[in-house]
């Protein structure tokens, strides 16, 4: 252990380190115990979360691409009444923070969802305004600003806890969106969400996803990630947790460099289990090697 | 419980054209997997994103004695295209066990195995153990030809009632397995892995016996973990619709077979 100062303050939302992991990917963080020290997590983003039990979609729901894969879950989960009474007992018994990711297909659905998480002793909410699976709500929130505030304000109204808005990629302007959340009253942005994709099975002639279209994630994508981050770090002041294709260290490092405060990790937990506890030794590392004392030091370092 | 590790593969050998034997050593492993259970694989380079995700392989044997797992394969894609290149002494990333392993109800006495084509290679550990467990068994394989009937000297040498069917008529009956169910008799409990439209039928066969069973489910899968629910499938629950999707990754990939919905 070195003297490296890894806590991360995101406007009020205290990380003990700026590892996260990424909604969808990391379950309720249970399903990782075996593999992670959960303890040492800064925080989960638990499985998106809706008023009601979704099904989801069809199969097949995943497909491989180059450096990356498509998905199309359509937001299967056990609605937040489960998840209140069965899940977030589990959740609480570990040190990291419990984010949920909240999904509606209305503004209401988004601030009915606040109001029941608003005393429940989760760390924060996620307002994912970006997801690209689900016919109704979900993306569409994610594409035009001021429908982006609107569903920003609602939830504002019906909590306190923190609030992290999760962008899409699949926009003209970036920035335009993060600026509208921001004077919306988001405390912190997270991004990006999957890339809007698709892949055609060529023997079949059909596209391989019941869905049709998915979310492409994966290293493919972390360039488009990074650009974005360092768009959003520049137009805004709220802190951000950067994600998109981070599979080990140095790529985190990139992140941060580009202006995130904090890092999340998803597709990468499919390929390596344990890789959440590699990357944070790693910034670790990094800072020792190049002199820092804290991880704030290099946050936006490359913003020229 | 569950680990990742890398290891040493053993050796690796095209056992008929496309379909690979791997033995991997790994004491720890062998030691608490169950029969039914699978491997999610990667070839072992830290920095190889391309192909990106695991593959899921079932244990065709687990060798406790010398501390070694067997997989068979298929080369389908570039993932086992890779898998299918490795050699003795290269490493190899592997999660495992995982998932739920066959069980076996001590108070039936003649069973009934219907393996199709690469869902033949978990059955030979099941097979082994109804012996142990001093049960009748009735193997039925099939595939299109003769030498995709994996394990097949292996299942000659046990003492089980065996029967293969191929397409093209170079081993057993020539046609569809399934067309073997309407001989037998006396059958007590079935286990079946294979094409979803075999299972369908060894299902609708059961249903009509009343014999009960359980199924070993294949789906394409993400994390092994059962947290991205990529991989689920539709089995039937006491609920408003009738069924739900479930994890073949941890709550399956064995289930029970009359549960199971066979559709897509």
């Amino acid at each position: 252990m070195s003297n490296v100062n890894l806590k991360v303050d995101l406007n009020g939302l205290q990380l003990a380190n700026p590892v996260t992991t990424a909604s969808g990917t990391f379950g309720f963080g249970e399903e990782y115990k075996d593999y992670v020290d959960l303890n040492k997590l800064g925080a989960v983003m638990v499985k998106g979360t809706t008023l009601n039990p979704k099904q989801g979609n069809a199969t097949p729901r995943i497909a491989e691409t180059s450096s990356g894969m498509l998905n199309a879950i359509g937001l299967q989960n056990p609605g937040v009444d489960y998840f209140l009474k069965n899940i977030l007992p589990e959740t609480k018994q570990y040190d990291f923070k419990t984010i949920v990711n909240i999904s509606g297909n209305t503004v209401e659905d988004y601030a009915k969802l606040a109001s029941k998480l608003d005393e429940s002793g989760v760390a924060a909410l996620e307002i994912n305004i970006s997801c690209p699976n689900v016919k109704k709500g979900g993306l569409a929130f994610g594409t035009q600003p001021a429908m982006a505030a609107g569903v920003v304000e609602a939830v504002r109204q019906e909590t306190d806890l923190p609030l992290i808005t999760k962008l899409s990629p699949n926009v003209a302007d970036i920035t335009a969106i993060a600026e509208a959340v921001e004077d919306a009253g988001t405390d912190v942005i997270s991004l990006i969400n999957t890339l809007l994709g698709m892949k055609i099975d060529i023997q079949q002639q059909e596209p391989v996803l019941a869905n049709k279209m998915g979310g492409l994630s994966g290293p493919a994508i972390k360039p488009v990630a990074v650009r974005m981050v360092y768009q959003v770090a520049q137009a805004v002041d709220v802190p951000l947790i950067g994600m998109g294709g981070i599979s080990n260290a140095e790529d985190a490092v990139e992140f941060l460099l580009a202006g995130a405060d904090a890092i999340s990790i998803g597709t990468a937990n499919f390929v390596n289990p344990e890789v959440s506890m590699e990357i944070l030794a790693g910034i670790e590392d990094y800072l020792v090697e190049n002199g820092y004392d804290s991880v704030e030091e290099i946050v936006g370092k490359a913003i020229k | 419980m569950p680990e990742r590790s890398i290891r040493n593969i053993v050796s690796q050998k095209e056992i008929c054209p496309g379909h690979y034997q791997m033995v991997i050593d790994a004491p720890e492993i062998a030691a608490e997997a169950e029969m039914g259970q699978f491997l999610h694989l990667k070839w072992a380079a830290e920095t190889n994103s391309d192909p990106l995700l695991r593959r899921p392989i079932s244990f065709n044997e687990i060798d406790r004695e010398h501390g070694q797992l067997i997989i068979v394969y298929r080369v389908i894609g570039r993932g086992t295209k890779l898998l299918s290149t490795l050699e003795a002494g290269d490493k190899i990333d592997l999660m495992g066990p995982l998932g739920t392993g066959f069980s076996i109800p001590e108070e039936k006495n003649n069973f009934l195995v219907v393996g199709g084509g690469m869902g033949i290679a978990p059955l030979l550990d099941l097979v082994e153990n109804l012996l142990v467990a001093d049960k009748e068994v009735t193997v039925l394989l099939g595939a299109e030809k003769k030498e995709q009937l994996l394990n097949l000297e292996q299942y000659q040498e046990l003492n089980v009632n065996l029967k293969t069917a191929t397409m093209d008529g170079s081993s057993g009956y020539q046609g569809f397995v399934t067309d073997l169910l309407a001989d037998l008799t006396a059958i007590e409990y079935v286990y079946t892995c294979g094409p979803e439209v075999m299972m369908a039928t060894v299902q609708e066969w059961a249903q009509e016996n009343e014999i009960a069973g359980q199924a070993s489910l294949e789906e394409r899968m993400g994390c092994g973990t059962g947290a991205c629910l990529s991989c689920v499938c539709k089995i039937k629950v006491e609920t408003e619709s009738g069924w739900e999707y479930q994890k073949t990754c941890t709550t399956g990939p064995i289930f029970a077979l009359n549960e199971v919905i066979f559709d897509e």
